[in-house]
């Protein structure tokens, strides 16, 4: 017994050392390591967050906890009438980190900019020569090939020239993708025959400096004492344990190893809000889960029958069970947090009645036989894929509807899909950036078909009124139009919306100022410990 | 000698071309190629796909990449991983030190532990020892990893928080990675700065003892009753019961004469034991976010990450094919009936 109260008492005093010297040190337990320290190359949001969030800067940024831009390294800006010129004033006085590898000259300026922007939209940028990469994101999201040139407007001055316009193009490049690296530090690696070292040596202008890097072990950062927000950088030190798998993470954060958490499991809820020690925010997901009907098959192709099948689903029933209770019921084709959200579309009451005798109106008076896909993964818009298909599928049985429930390997099966292969699947989206197009161009529009409009969904009203809203640069015009897509796509029902996953953040008591980000990512900006 | 050993050197070449074929094509089985698993839910422009398949040096027909890579091999070019783009040789020895030293404790734990229990067994032969140790290590060999690891997290680190939840060392510390075996590296730094890093060595013992334990028994379980069923074998033999018959020791019996020669199939159990070593580590770096190769070779396969896939693996069996191949000469050399066999 004497023996075992020693021990309990060495290790008290181990926890008190550990706890003394974690002071002013912010632990975040992630899920994975960043795939690189070159944003602009990935599309991962460990990336994002290690890289982007924390090393580096954007011209303009996202307000903490909203979809609304603040300025960034750029102090201000204009916008042309025709929406395709934008001009950006830059901050002036702003240093870049000083590394073991790197020493930095000169300050922040438009050739920063410049050369950011160029790499991802010249292929033949010089930079690409020496270190040849894609661009995801650029590609994406339009700008590579949107971009007519870039000019320096004095040392703090950058225009850039679009071919079309593009209303999005500032929450577009507010993205931790875009984010200003320093051209002179990627001189010096081309110069050095090192340009590739760019993914492993940042060198950023954002609140911590990179101290070191354990891949699948740790990430540790110091604040940056000379940064441009130094008040808002509340932490002396910044810490990312790497840790994947999420039940350890929410052992490490209840044993006080980390304060705050990736991604904990719906399971896990309940004890992580019963931990005194701890709490809990909670926000409405950026995403969408929803069933996409193949509107090129048979069957699905009838609008009564998408309609039949969408009465025929409980989706009450399909929250509680596969949401546990964090999911919000969808009507519309993204989330009620995004500006143009149309409050006025409601989804059709579950009624079994009702569908069969829509189905027999079709010509399906004893149902069908179809396909309806599972994902074989966990995303954040559907925890469990397998299970909302099973009582989809239940539902659907009892309006005369057998569903054979269908499962590939992940990559398998967003292939598959893409192609057209399947009558009716689940699946779903997490917004990438704060505009409507994100969500109805990308998975709604015909020139999406092949690609991420699972459901083939071709209409020219719905293109025109998507189409004219995304070279518009009257708001109020943008918003009416898109107001106007939604009404049309719930009368079309391409897609059974299903439901918005809410986001749980647990964290330790002692953290305060972090808010959860509608794009999933981590700012510890103007985070404190206790 | 030398004959047998170049023997045995031939069948290492076609063994590890074995490897690099079933590597090869085992990963380019699974459907999606490292680009559209990158992209997930987003649309692929079919241009870019084409243009970054290139790039990669993925549009080629499936012989061609193989020979290509057989040549890289021979060149002792090890590739670059698709996803961080660093050297896949760089990446491996970061991480590998990890692993060794993990796989290295969990050895000693479950010879030490497993020889002992194996001769307590066979000495005290149809007690109620032998029996208890017998369950205890069928239990042990039988103990799905995963579950065995999670238990002793909730039970030790969680209920009675004697041992840290996961990693190799408290963050507290700050240790600079010099050697890679995070013993070593603790050790060093709490000399070099007794101020920040006291009782680094210490923090780093503890957050072994758990993955090693959950590593370790089930090589444990194996080398306790191969010990057993050797030493029974052995103790019934002449020369044993001439040594008691002599006056020595018991032992002096046990341990000199006929552990010592019980030996031999222990050590070639221990031998391939280093394939359940390391196929086990993938699942214990897992549980414990131990950052070693187990767990880079598991996230590689996910995101079709081809050279590591490839060179992983063939570095993993270069290991075992080494070890074993080492445990032949050893034997050999232990029993010279061996190396005459034709």
């Amino acid at each position: 017994m004497m023996k075992l109260n020693k021990l309990v008492l060495a290790l008290g005093f181990a926890v008190a050392s550990v706890a003394a010297q974690a002071a002013g040190t912010l632990i975040y337990c992630s899920e994975a390591s960043p795939e690189g320290f070159d944003t602009a190359q990935y599309t991962g949001g460990q990336t994002f967050d290690a890289a982007g969030q924390a090393m580096f800067n954007r011209l303009v940024e996202f307000k903490k906890g909203s979809t609304d831009i603040k300025p960034g390294l750029a102090e201000s800006w204009t916008v042309s009438a025709d929406g395709k010129t934008y001009t950006f004033n830059l901050r002036k006085g702003v240093k870049f980190h000083t590394t073991e590898n790197f020493k930095p000259t000169r300050d922040f300026n438009a050739d920063d900019v410049i050369f950011s922007f160029g790499r991802m939209t010249d292929k033949a940028h010089p930079f690409n020569k020496a270190y040849p990469a894609e661009f995801p994101y650029a590609g994406d999201t339009g700008i590579d090939g949107n971009m007519a040139s870039m000019t320096k407007a004095g040392d703090h001055g950058v225009v850039f020239q679009l071919k079309q316009p593009d209303p999005d193009m500032l929450i577009k490049i507010a993205m931790p993708f875009a984010s200003i690296l320093s051209a002179e530090h990627a001189a010096k690696l081309v110069a050095a025959g090192q340009a590739a070292m760019i993914n492993q040596q940042p060198v950023g202008t954002g609140p911590f400096v990179l101290k070191r890097y354990q891949k699948d072990a740790q990430i540790r950062y110091a604040k940056f004492a000379q940064y441009w927000n130094a008040k808002d950088v509340l932490v002396d030190n910044l810490i990312f344990a790497i840790t994947t798998d999420a039940s350890v993470r929410v052992q490490k954060l209840k044993a006080g190893e980390c304060h705050i958490m990736s991604y904990p499991k719906p399971q896990d809820l309940a004890a992580l809000r019963a931990d005194p020690a701890l709490k809990l925010d909670t926000a409405p997901g950026f995403n969408i889960g929803y069933l996409s009907y193949n509107t090129e098959k048979t069957q699905t192709a009838k609008l009564e029958v998408r309609q039949a099948l969408d009465m025929a689903i409980n989706r009450k029933a399909i929250i509680d069970a596969v949401y546990q209770g964090q999911g919000q019921e969808a009507s519309n084709p993204f989330p009620a947090s995004l500006w143009s959200y149309n409050k006025n579309l409601k989804n059709a009451a579950y009624n079994p009645e009702k569908a069969k005798e829509l189905l027999k109106k079709a010509g399906y008076p004893e149902g069908f036989e179809m396909t309806l896909w599972a994902m074989p993964v966990q995303r954040p818009y559907n925890p469990n894929a397998k299970l909302m298909a099973e009582l989809v599928q239940a539902d659907w049985a009892k309006v005369g509807v057998k569903a054979k429930i269908t499962q590939y390997e992940w990559g398998e099966y967003l292939k598959r899909m893409k192609a057209g292969e399947h009558d009716t699947g689940l699946i779903g989206w997490t917004g990438d950036y704060a505009s409507p197009d994100n969500f109805l161009g990308v998975l709604l529009t015909c020139e999406a078909v092949g690609g991420s409009n699972y459901s083939r969904y071709c209409s020219k009203e719905f293109d025109a009124l998507v189409l004219k809203a995304r070279n518009s640069t009257d708001q109020k015009e943008r918003t009416d139009l898109y107001m106007k897509a939604q009404e049309v796509f719930k009368r079309d029902m391409p897609w059974t919306t299903i439901a918005h996953s809410m986001v749980n953040q647990p964290m330790r008591k002692e953290v305060n100022g972090f808010k959860i980000s509608p794009f999933g990512v981590y700012d510890f900006e103007a985070v404190s410990v206790k | 000698m030398f004959a047998y050993i170049f023997k045995r050197l031939g069948v290492l070449v076609p063994t590890f071309l074995g490897v690099t074929l079933l590597t090869f094509s085992l990963i380019r089985l699974i459907p999606g190629d490292p680009v559209e698993v990158m992209m997930g839910e987003r649309t692929l422009n079919p241009v870019l796909h084409a243009q970054a398949l290139q790039r990669l040096g993925l549009d080629q027909p499936l012989p061609v990449q193989y020979a290509q890579y057989l040549g890289q091999l021979v060149r002792g070019d090890l590739g670059v991983s698709l996803k961080t783009r660093a050297t896949v040789w760089s990446e491996f020895t970061t991480l590998f030190p990890a692993t060794l030293e993990l796989a290295l404790v969990a050895l000693l734990f479950a010879l030490v532990v497993g020889m002992t229990a194996g001769v307590i067994a066979a000495v005290k032969r149809g007690t109620l020892a032998d029996h208890g140790v017998m369950t205890v290590a069928l239990t042990g060999y039988s103990m799905p990893i995963f579950w065995w690891g999670l238990l002793l997290i909730l039970v030790f680190s969680v209920g009675l928080g004697w041992t840290p939840v996961s990693g190799r060392l408290s963050l507290a510390f700050d240790v600079p990675p010099v050697t890679g075996f995070m013993l070593i590296d603790a050790w060093r730094a709490e000399l070099a700065d007794p101020d920040l890093n006291k009782g680094a060595l210490w923090d780093a013992v503890r957050h072994l003892i758990l993955p090693a334990v959950v590593l370790g028994t089930i090589p444990l379980a194996v080398i306790a009753r191969m010990t057993r069923s050797s030493m029974l074998e052995v103790l019934r033999e002449d020369y044993v019961r001439t040594a008691r018959a002599k006056g020595l020791s018991p032992a002096r019996v046990i341990f000199i004469h006929a552990l010592r020669n019980a030996l031999i199939p222990v050590l070639t159990v221990i031998g391939l034991q280093v394939g359940t070593l390391m196929g086990g580590a993938v699942l214990t770096e897992t549980i414990f976010s131990w950052p070693g190769i187990g767990k880079w070779l598991i996230d590689a396969i996910g995101r079709r990450d081809y050279p590591v896939v490839q060179n992983g693996i063939l570095l993993v069996a270069s290991l075992v094919i080494l070890t074993n191949f080492l445990v032949d000469i050893l034997y050999g050399m232990a029993n010279p009936r061996i190396r005459h066999q034709r």
